[in-house]
Formats: structure tokens, C-alpha cells, sequence
């Protein structure tokens, strides 16, 4: 990150100390890492496994946690995947892999008093929480979320909890009182971006949601240095 | 340390990419931000060196000599991408059109803001070049389209995509994820992918 203070960056052990199934398909897992130095909301880790034989497969996961608290990253399987769905379905309290970071000085938000608004899709609401959970009262926060469908909604009571949030959940695949459907189009947008006061946006999720997103938010007249990517793949 | 329970794929697959990295037949997208939508009518490219410039549209580009080139190329999010096909012009082609001087460092700018920056002779000595088609077609503009700078030996942040200007100096100036805090250089063969690399 320009003008922060820079470490070394070398792996360390992780050893997962919590473990929260969020949906039948997404877990939390919670990190004790040695030495932690706290980490900035929209920060990623890379997580390295390591097979019997020495074989080592790395994949990078967003920090769902907020600034301050404990390091918990929350994984989506991804069904032919190599790393997801150990994290997933394999990992316990107990077990240990490596991990460096925390990674990225461009995907972050810094609390300010600006207007912030996060826009996911799918599993790309990982790096996100960490923003509204780093949030002041003087930010106004507006989430849209995207998912397949309700079962795939992740951090959802908190979502509903939260009052300090202004939040709008799409279902692609789903028709529910109370939820949007179908994907995030630029009405949608429009309903809750006012160009004029510049707010922060950051959107994440796989590409095709946030090259479809970003397009939209263009296409509002949004200027595009307001608006922060994180394609997850 | 061995990670009780993990298998991972079978391992033939990715035997010859760099460490840390793993094969994917899809083409994932980095980018700091919104993709950039230009068309080739209101592309161009200026090379310059400080004393002498050039600016190339994309017909001018198009009247000096293509070549094809087959390559991996690699991700610093780790995946690597085997056997893509890249035509366009090679940039020591370029520069001697242009007729700068390979002064030694060089800032690429693009289309957007995005900046990232190169020893010269990684441009000028090894397979570089400004990319104008991939894989037998026109370059998709999240990839970087119309014209991008490939630079296939090193990671692929280095490649910009939507380039429009490239300077020769003296002096190095760092880009965009160089000064984030990603590698200076980029190799990604002794996994150079942050600065304390
Ligand atoms: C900066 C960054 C942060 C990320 N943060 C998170 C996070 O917080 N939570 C999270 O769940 N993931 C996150 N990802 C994605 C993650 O790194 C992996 O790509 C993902 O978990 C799949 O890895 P895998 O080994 O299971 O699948 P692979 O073995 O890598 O892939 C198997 C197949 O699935 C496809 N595929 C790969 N990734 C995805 C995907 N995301 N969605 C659908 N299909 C895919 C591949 O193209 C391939 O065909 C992040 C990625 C990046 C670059």
C-alpha cells in the first residue's frame, strides 16, 4: 500500500479456530495467525495447501472479518474446484495451512464520511462485510446483493439486522416477497446511486457480474475513479 | 507442511508453470477497475523518448510488419493460461520505426490511467509486443482490446491492456500496482509477485 509501512511478506502458519457453514454451500472459516498485524476491509490473503507428496496448490480469499477483529475468510465451492471445497467441506477447528498477507492496497476502503456503496455478487459479498463492518454512523452504506437464489445468500441475518445498512437483494433465480428479481440492471442502480454526491463504490464478484456492473455504472455517469473492482474469477 | 485432508488434481497438468501457479482453460480478467470500452477508429499509440515521438493510429500500426507469436502467460492471482496466440507488432519493431533511443527504463500508460513500468530490454529482447488479436480473433475489450501490451515472460499485470503511450527515460518511475506494493520486476518463474519478493 503506497505510504503505509511495509513488511516483509512471508508465509505463516493458520490454524482455523471457527468454523460457520453460512449456507450449504459457503463456509467461514476463522484464522489464528501468528503475529497478525490487523488488516484493512477489501484486504486478501493467499491460502496455500500442501499435499502429502509436497504437491501445493494457492488460491487467494478475500478477509470477510472487519478491521480489529480476528482474520475469517468466507469461501463459496466451487464444485470441480481444487482449493473451495477442502475449505469448504474438508477443514476443521484445528487444522493448519499457510497463509500470507494481508494483500492489496487498491480494492480498500478507508471509514470516511462519504457515501458508500457495495455491490456483490454471489461470494464477492466477502471482502464487502469487512467495509460495512468497518463503517462509521457518518457513511451512509447501501449493499445490493446478488444470488442465485435465497438458500445462496450469505451473511444474511446480519444483513436483515443491521439498520445501520441500506440493503437490496436480487435473487437470479428465485421470484420472493421482499427480494428483486432477476440480475442488477441500471434502473436498479440508478435507484441508489446519485451521481452528483459521488460516493465510494466498490463492486465484486465474478466477472461477468462486475463487468456487467461496472458497464451499467458508466453508463449512469458515474466518474469510473469512484468505482473499485474485484473480479474473483 | 502438510495439510491434513488435501489431495489437490491430478498433477501432470501443471508441471511446466511457474510456482504457485495452476493451468485454467477459461481467461479470467484483472483489472483495477471498470472495464475501458475504446474503439480501434479512436485508438493511438505514442512512442516517445523524451526528444522524439511517434504516434501510431491503428492503420499505422497495421502497415508495419505482424508477427505471431504462441505463449503462456501468468496471472499473479495464480492461474496461468497454456499455448494463447497473440499476433501484433513486436516492440523492437516498433521503436525503430519510431526511432527512439533505448533509453533504459520505460513507463506504459493506458487508456483509463493505468500505468505499470519495465526495464526496456525486457520490451526490446524478449517476445513483447503491442497485441491486436488473440487467438485468431479480435482482442474482447476486457482483455484489453482493441491493442494491448503483451509481455508474456513476466506477470501479466506488466501486459497492459488499452495501452496508448509508452516512455523511454532515464529515470524509473514506478506504475500502478508497483507502487501498491506488488514486485517492481514480476517474474513470475522466482514468483516475484510483491515487493518484499
Ligand atoms: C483477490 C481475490 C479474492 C478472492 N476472494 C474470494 C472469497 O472471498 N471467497 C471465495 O469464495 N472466492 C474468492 N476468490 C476466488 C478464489 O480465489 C478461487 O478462485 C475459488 O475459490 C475457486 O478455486 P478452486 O481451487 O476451488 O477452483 P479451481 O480449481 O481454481 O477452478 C475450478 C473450475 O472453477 C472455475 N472457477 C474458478 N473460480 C471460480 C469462481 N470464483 N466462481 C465460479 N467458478 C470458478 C474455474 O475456471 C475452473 O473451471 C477470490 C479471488 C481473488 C483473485
Amino acid at each position: 500500500m503506497a505510504g503505509s509501512v511495509r513488511r516483509a511478506l512471508g508465509w505463516r502458519t493458520a490454524t482455523v479456530v471457527d468454523s460457520i457453514a453460512e449456507t450449504a454451500t459457503a463456509r467461514s472459516l476463522g484464522l489464528d495467525v501468528a503475529a497478525w498485524s490487523g488488516h484493512a476491509a477489501g484486504q486478501h490473503v493467499d491460502i496455500r495447501l500442501t499435499a502429502e507428496d509436497g504437491y501445493q496448490a494457492t488460491r487467494s480469499y478475500s478477509v470477510s472479518s472487519g478491521p480489529g477483529e480476528a482474520p475469517q475468510i468466507t469461501v463459496e465451492r466451487v464444485d470441480d474446484g481444487e482449493v473451495s471445497p477442502y475449505l469448504v467441506d474438508v477443514a476443521e477447528k484445528g487444522d493448519t495451512f499457510e497463509v500470507r498477507g494481508p494483500i492489496g492496497g487498491y480494492f480498500v476502503w478507508e471509514p470516511a464520511a462519504q457515501p458508500l456503496v457495495l455491490i456483490a455478487g454471489g461470494s464477492g459479498i466477502a471482502p464487502l462485510r469487512a467495509m460495512w463492518r468497518a463503517g462509521t454512523l457518518r457513511a451512509p452504506i447501501t449493499v445490493v446483493y446478488s444470488a442465485r437464489d435465497v438458500d445462496r445468500l450469505i451473511f444474511r441475518d446480519e444483513l436483515d439486522s443491521d439498520a445501520t445498512l441500506a440493503v437490496r437483494v436480487h435473487l437470479t433465480r428465485e421470484q420472493r416477497p421482499g427480494f428483486r428479481s432477476g440480475r442488477v440492471g441500471i434502473d436498479d442502480l440508478n435507484e441508489v446511486i446519485d451521481a452528483r454526491v459521488a460516493p465510494a463504490i466498490y463492486v465484486c464478484g465474478p466477472t461477468s457480474f462486475v463487468e456487467s456492473v461496472s458497464r451499467h455504472l458508466l453508463t449512469l455517469d458515474v466518474d469510473r475513479r469512484t468505482i473499485r473492482t474485484e473480479r474473483f474469477g | 507442511m502438510v495439510t491434513r485432508g488435501f489431495t489437490g488434481r491430478a498433477r501432470s497438468a501443471s508441471d511446466a508453470v511457474p510456482p504457485g501457479q495452476y493451468v485454467t482453460a477459461d481467461f479470467p480478467v484483472l483489472t483495477a477497475g471498470p472495464t475501458i470500452a475504446i474503439e480501434p477508429e479512436e485508438w493511438e499509440l505514442t512512442i516517445g523518448d523524451g526528444a522524439t515521438s511517434k504516434t501510431y493510429d491503428w492503420d499505422d500500426l497495421h502497415g508495419l510488419p505482424m508477427v505471431t507469436i504462441t505463449t503462456d502467460i501468468h496471472c499473479v492471482t495464480h492461474w496461468s493460461k497454456r499455448d494463447t496466440t497473440w499476433e501484433g507488432v513486436s516492440i523492437s519493431t516498433l521503436f525503430d520505426d519510431a526511432g527512439v533511443d533505448d533509453l533504459p527504463f520505460a513507463l506504459v500508460s493506458s487508456y483509463g490511467g493505468y500505468t505499470t513500468n519495465l526495464p526496456v530490454a525486457d520490451l526490446v529482447d524478449r517476445d513483447a509486443m503491442i497485441a491486436v488479436r488473440f487467438d485468431g480473433g479480435e482482442i474482447a475489450a476486457e482483455h484489453g482490446g482493441p491493442a494491448r501490451l503483451l509481455v508474456p515472460h513476466l506477470y501479466l499485470w506488466k501486459s497492459a491492456k488499452w495501452v496508448r503511450d509508452i516512455r523511454l527515460s532515464d529515470d524509473e518511475q514506478q506504475g500502478f500496482w508497483e507502487t501498491a506494493g506488488y514486485h517492481n520486476y514480476g517474474d513470475p518463474w522466482r514468483e516475484q509477485r510483491y515487493y518484499s519478493d
